[in-house]
């Protein structure tokens, strides 16, 4: 089967959208071009929802929801209230940027899109790499689409295709139908029921358009094409060998599938391949069951503060030390009562009279402070030249520290345990005198240093900071946690640890500085979903090189 | 969504489900947490459940949904006394939603058009003998979190600002949902709810197919799917019913109160709030099936839900805290 145009598969979901709003929506993956643009463009001439309503991700609780119109009210001298962009019945909301929502407003459109059924939310996702929307709010959104550049759209008549469209609700879907969308999200690995009864709903809406009395092959391609085949976690194991490569050009003869039964999966997972780009498929045929899982880190944790930051929306509360009245706020919230006051009879006639109830603080919202945890082998002969280099490292790390506001912290794993050299710091100072005097040799317990390591980022993480672990390694681990040497042990130990750190999403570096790579801290990496830097021949400046690449 | 989904035609999660009979036949339990998955029937359930229960009894236009005139609170100023049936609400509390907003506060309107201090009742009076439900309540901001587990602690919502001094009964039980990979809540949080449940994606193909089967039923022809789930759901609202009427009337045993704090004890949980919400929640349990007191089955069957949420965590524990209930139990009651 031919890959199909992106932007064309964008557009019937657009269609679809109109037929069934109650699909919510569709993600639209797509940098600013001449073919968004173009599409957005007929969005007017598409029967979805009205108003059409322009949301922005950072937009207040106020702008949102509605309040008094704070200008109006003084005006008129009476109060008016001004009406939240999610106030409408229906609507249809395009939020550009939408990589950029923070969570609390995906929370709440999500809300929005679960309490009213006739709303649909096209979201423009311009995210590159590992940006990507809220889990909460793309989970809802029926329709996924990436557009790439350049796709040649030629069709953009917005009317529909084919017969008469007809009611929805005349549409049958048939029981083989629904086996096989749930047989295939599974073999999909998709494990929410979310997109299995989103798919269900498209495809009875993509029937409906083209007028169909009940939901044959092409519009169970159409849905899994456009809600299953982007949340795939992985491909089903291919039957006859890998090299049945899916970019294969020569597209062979589907059979004639009789009409009623059940659309075989192949059929359904070849479409798949069809639209999903050459590098997602290839890295959906690599990634193991349960690899690629590792959300909710990377993009620095976010943090409240007063000081400095994103403002947030200001509100009444004590201030503490160095909290920061907000103004503005502040004659904002004491402005509609004027009126009201000065006919309490206050006694002195000040122009505006602010009352302690009034006072807003300003709050703002910040990326959190990041903390780099070092675990260092400390074993073995070459200890001492190692350690060196890693406190070179956290020396050349922290002179860098104030501008990246970094935290530092040591560890050194020796013997039959780890030792915290360095608490987590920002000074210089601290640093150079704590790593003074090291001492080196003995046996190898990687776990015991893992597990340091972890109980340290963790701590630094119920603190408010985004902890990140380096693990500087040479040799093999021969250690175990507890217990006397033992190699198979030590290592089987040292990757229970390394499922610990990973299902904490703490964000690791493994540095392999032995003078020849070692496979074992090759599988460690992989187990952390760790990057793997094989670094032989190695100094502090390197290193803290490799550091600030790999983690910035 | 006039209509939700019935509770009963809900395929699996009896765990979630149980659950919220439970607190439906004793709000004193406090509160439901469930935790899980995307799309696993998380909010269908609450709002469902909701739709199951009888209707209360309130008088006209009373803002906290009083049962009698005499219970309407003086601010209220409530003229009417006519006593009318209404479903048992159940309010949602929105993620942005302000503490004017959840709270009360002054009514803006009537203090400029006729310069009065008159109290405007918010999001708690509204749930007052009925449920609050939060969904993502790991993304709620921590002051309001905090404001709402207190009222719900104390039953009544205590309103000081703007120069109002208000208090109003506040009884509801406070049902939060969320994802754990989104955030987590503070451990001090979990303690305050009464159970926690666990809830994931069906894994048998069977039972993923159902769901999907009755789901398009029900978006396809919604009151004929409402008009098959009647009788089931009219026959879990009378068992509710019986259930609380003979609450008072359930035993409760030296034994099961020895089993209850060995088990406690055993698992190391923090304070007291562990033994009490199980044994009330054990009770409501053997009300519900009709039995005349509690036995060890009903303590097993509540132990997970009761203390999943009350274990000292243990980052490299990797045994889900089910799990090491489960063990526990095993281990206490041999």
């Amino acid at each position: 089967m031919k890959s199909v145009d992106p932007s064309s598969l964008a557009l019937v979901a657009l269609r679809l959208l109109a037929v069934d709003p109650g699909l919510n929506g569709m993600r639209l993956r797509a940098r600013s071009g001449p073919t968004r643009d173009r599409l957005l463009s007929i969005l007017p001439d598409l029967p979805l929802p009205l108003p059409t309503v322009r949301l922005h991700p950072g937009m207040t609780e106020e702008q949102l929801s509605g309040g008094v119109d704070i200008t109006r009210s003084l005006s008129a001298g009476r109060l008016c209230q001004s009406r939240g962009l999610l106030s409408a019945e229906t609507a249809t909301y395009l939020l550009p940027m939408a990589e950029r929502t923070p969570r609390a407003l995906a929370a709440r459109l999500a809300a929005v899109l679960d309490a009213r059924e006739e709303s649909v939310l096209i979201a423009l996702d311009e995210g590159i790499d590992d940006e990507a929307l809220p889990d909460c709010f793309s989970e809802r959104l029926a329709f996924q689409v990436m557009l790439d550049d350049g796709g040649g759209l030629t069709d953009f008549s917005p009317f529909a295709i084919g017969g008469d469209p007809r009611s929805l609700s005349t549409v049958e879907v048939p029981d083989e139908t629904l086996k096989s969308v749930v047989g295939l999200a599974r073999q999909l690995g998709i494990l929410s029921m979310r997109p299995v009864l989103q798919a269900v709903r498209a495809a009875r809406a993509s029937a409906a358009l083209a007028g169909r009395a009940r939901v044959e092959e092409e519009d169970l391609i159409l849905a899994t094409q456009l809600v299953l085949a982007p949340r795939a976690m992985h491909l089903p194991e291919p039957e006859h060998g890998p090299d049945a490569s899916t970019a294969d050009p020569a597209p062979e003869e589907q059979p004639e599938i009789a009409k009623g039964e059940s659309v075989p999966e192949d059929v359904l997972l070849e479409a798949i391949s069809a639209v999903l780009p050459e590098e997602v498929l290839a890295r959906l045929r690599q990634s193991r069951p349960g690899q690629g899982l590792a959300s909710g880190s990377g993009s620095g944790e976010r943090m409240r503060g007063n000081r400095r930051g994103r403002p947030l929306p200001s509100r009444p509360c004590r201030g503490g030390q160095g909290a920061r009245i907000d103004l503005v706020a502040t004659l904002r919230a004491a402005a509609p009562w004027q009126m009201l006051r000065r006919g309490q009879g206050a006694v002195t006639r000040h122009l505006v009279q602010v009352r302690p109830a009034d006072i807003r603080y300003a709050r703002h919202e910040d990326r959190s402070d990041r903390l780099l945890v070092f675990a260092v082998d400390a074993s073995g002969s070459a200890a001492a030249s190692r350690l060196a280099e890693a406190k070179g490292a956290v020396e050349y790390l922290l002179a860098e520290a104030y501008a990246r506001r970094d935290h530092v912290a040591l560890i050194a794993y020796r013997g039959d345990r780890a030792e915290a050299l360095l608490p987590p710091t920002r000074s210089l100072v601290q640093a150079r005198r704590n790593l003074a005097a090291l001492p080196g040799g003995g046996t190898t317990p990687l776990a015991s240093g893992l597990e340091a390591a972890l109980r340290t980022a963790l701590a630094g993480r119920g603190r408010g900071m985004t902890p990140a672990i380096v693990l500087l390694a040479e040799g093999r681990a021969n250690m175990p946690r507890v217990g006397v040497p033992d190699r198979e042990n030590a290592f089987r130990d040292a990757l229970g640890v390394a499922d610990a750190i990973r299902a904490k999403s703490v964000e690791t570096l493994v540095v392999d500085v032995s003078r020849r790579p070692q496979s074992q801290l090759q599988d460690l990496a992989v187990r952390l979903s760790a990057v793997y830097a094989p670094l032989p021949v190695s100094d502090a400046r390197r290193l803290s090189r490799l550091v600030a690449d790999e983690l910035g | 969504m006039t209509q939700p989904f019935p509770f009963t035609a809900i395929v699996g999660q009896e765990e979630m489900k149980t659950a919220l009979i439970l607190t439906a036949i004793d709000p004193r339990i406090g509160g439901v947490l469930v935790f899980g998955d995307r799309g696993t029937g998380k909010s269908t359930a609450v709002r469902g459940l909701a739709a199951l229960l009888p209707k209360i009894d309130v008088v006209d236009g009373c803002p906290v949904n009083s049962a009698t005139p005499e219970d309407c609170p003086d601010w209220a100023d409530v003229k009417c006394s006519k006593i009318v049936a209404r479903p048992t609400p159940v309010v949602d509390l929105p993620l942005g939603a302000t503490e004017d907003r959840v709270v009360g506060a002054l009514d803006i309107e009537r203090a400029l058009t006729l310069g009065e201090k008159a109290f405007e009742p918010g999001l708690l009076a509204r749930a007052n003998r009925g449920y609050l439900y939060i969904d993502e309540v790991n993304l709620l901001e921590d002051h309001i979190i905090d404001l709402l587990l207190d009222v719900a602690q104390t039953g009544e919502s205590l309103v000081e600002r703007e120069g109002l001094s208000v208090r109003h009964p506040a009884r509801f039980v406070l049902v939060g949902s969320g994802n754990p990979e989104e955030g987590e809540l503070r451990p001090q949080l979990l303690d305050r709810f009464g159970l926690n449940v666990e809830v994931s994606s069906p894994t048998e193909i069977r039972d993923r197919i159902e769901v999907v089967r009755r789901r398009d039923a029900y978006e396809n022809d919604t009151s004929a799917f409402l008009k098959r789930w009647r009788a089931a759901d009219t026959k879990l609202r009378k068992l509710i019913l019986s259930a609380r009427e003979r609450l008072n009337d359930v035993d409760t045993p030296d034994e099961a109160l020895e089993d209850c704090a060995r088990l406690c004890l055993h698992i190391g949980s923090d304070g007291l709030r562990g033994e009490l919400t199980m044994l009330k929640a054990a009770r409501a349990l053997a009300a519900f099936e009709g039995e005349e007191s509690i036995g060890r089955r009903h303590l097993v069957a509540v132990a997970s839900p009761a203390l999943r949420h009350r274990l000292r965590r243990d980052p490299l524990d990797e045994t889900g805290s089910g799990a090491r209930i489960d063990r526990a139990v095993a281990e206490v009651f041999q």
